[in-house]
């Protein structure tokens, strides 16, 4: 049903929400327990500290980093990552010269896995046309100033691929254990607004 | 937990349970929408439809909205995100619109200030 053909009564979404389940639940077609157990997954368990422990291991772990950059999904299943938005994950490495960042532009498809949900301005219709448009001037919007030399490819997630970014790794971590690199590596890093600052003395 | 009860939405924020997810943001702004979104992953988990047929739907309920909407400040991505499953219900002939409709007519029945409604479980 298209907003311009809707009934002035058209009941908000709770409602339809709340009704489609109901209804749903009556014919068997899903369990709420299963509905409970996916939402407290993904809203709790799955989250950005999964994709922190996969780029942690990649920085520490050249080997795992090859297979990483080889087969997204296969070394991020490695370390029990896997589900649904997961099955076919493209690893984008940072490097001085290239900087990658992801959006998608047509329905804001995320790699739950490893990232879990999309934050609200991953979703935002801003974000999706500007990051494709002008993503020099949006990064820096964010608080991520890139040099004139710095190539930025921007990458679409519309398919069923799901981009990743690896960062770099900052100055000042080359005696750090794998665990506590984890703790470095944040959400914005792994879509690309963002690099992973180097930790405070 | 029984049907139409919510999932409790008070987390521990700062506490050593603090989900992950978070880098201080919550990932659903409505109990309605982790609802939304919970029913369509479960339905997309028994094979009730593939992915990709969600994904045109939901691709086509934003384009929807961006066409209707001039101002994006009250872009409601959860909202496409159930208009986009209720397309796919109404397309695979599971939940067309006029249960849907009335079964809004029953909820909305209920009397005023009902604390969580159960809805009765089908005779088995």
């Amino acid at each position: 049903m298209t907003a311009d053909r809707r009934p002035n009564d058209y009941p908000d979404a709770a409602l339809r929400a709340e009704a489609l389940e109901s209804l749903l639940v009556e014919r068997g077609l899903i369990d709420p327990k299963v509905v409970d157990g996916l939402i407290s997954r993904y809203a709790t368990d799955v989250g950005p500290m999964n994709g922190a422990k996969v780029v942690a291991r990649a920085w520490s772990d050249p080997e795992y980093k090859a297979r990483l950059l080889a087969d997204g999904t296969s070394a991020i299943g490695e370390l029990g990552f896997s589900g649904p938005q997961g099955e076919h994950i493209v690893v984008l490495e940072n490097t001085p010269d290239v900087h990658h960042v992801v959006v998608c532009t047509l329905c804001s498809c995320y790699p739950w896995p490893v990232l879990g949900l999309p934050p609200d301005w991953y979703k935002d219709p801003a974000y999706r046309a500007r990051m494709v448009r002008e993503p020099r001037t949006l990064l820096a919007e964010m608080g991520l100033a890139l040099d004139d030399d710095v190539q930025i490819k921007v990458w679409d997630s519309s398919s069923e691929v799901r981009y990743f970014v690896l960062p770099e790794r900052p100055e000042g971590t080359d005696d750090m254990p794998e665990d506590e690199l984890a703790t470095l590596v944040t959400r914005d890093a792994m879509v690309g607004v963002g690099r992973v600052a180097e930790p405070v003395e | 937990m029984t049907v139409g009860e919510r999932v409790p939405v008070e987390l521990d924020i700062d506490g050593p349970s603090a989900p992950p997810r978070a880098n201080g943001e919550l990932v659903f702004s409505e109990p309605w929408e982790s609802r939304v979104f919970g029913v369509t992953v479960a339905l997309y988990e028994r094979g009730a439809f593939p992915w990709d047929e969600f994904r045109d739907e939901l691709v086509a309920a934003i384009g929807r909205w961006e066409r209707e909407s001039p101002d994006s400040s009250d872009y409601r991505y959860y909202e496409c995100w159930l208009e986009a499953l209720q397309s796919l219900l109404a397309r695979h002939r599971i939940v067309g619109p006029d249960q849907l409709t009335d079964r809004v007519s029953v909820l909305r029945a209920r009397p005023a200030g009902h604390d969580h409604h159960h809805i009765d479980e089908p005779e088995s």
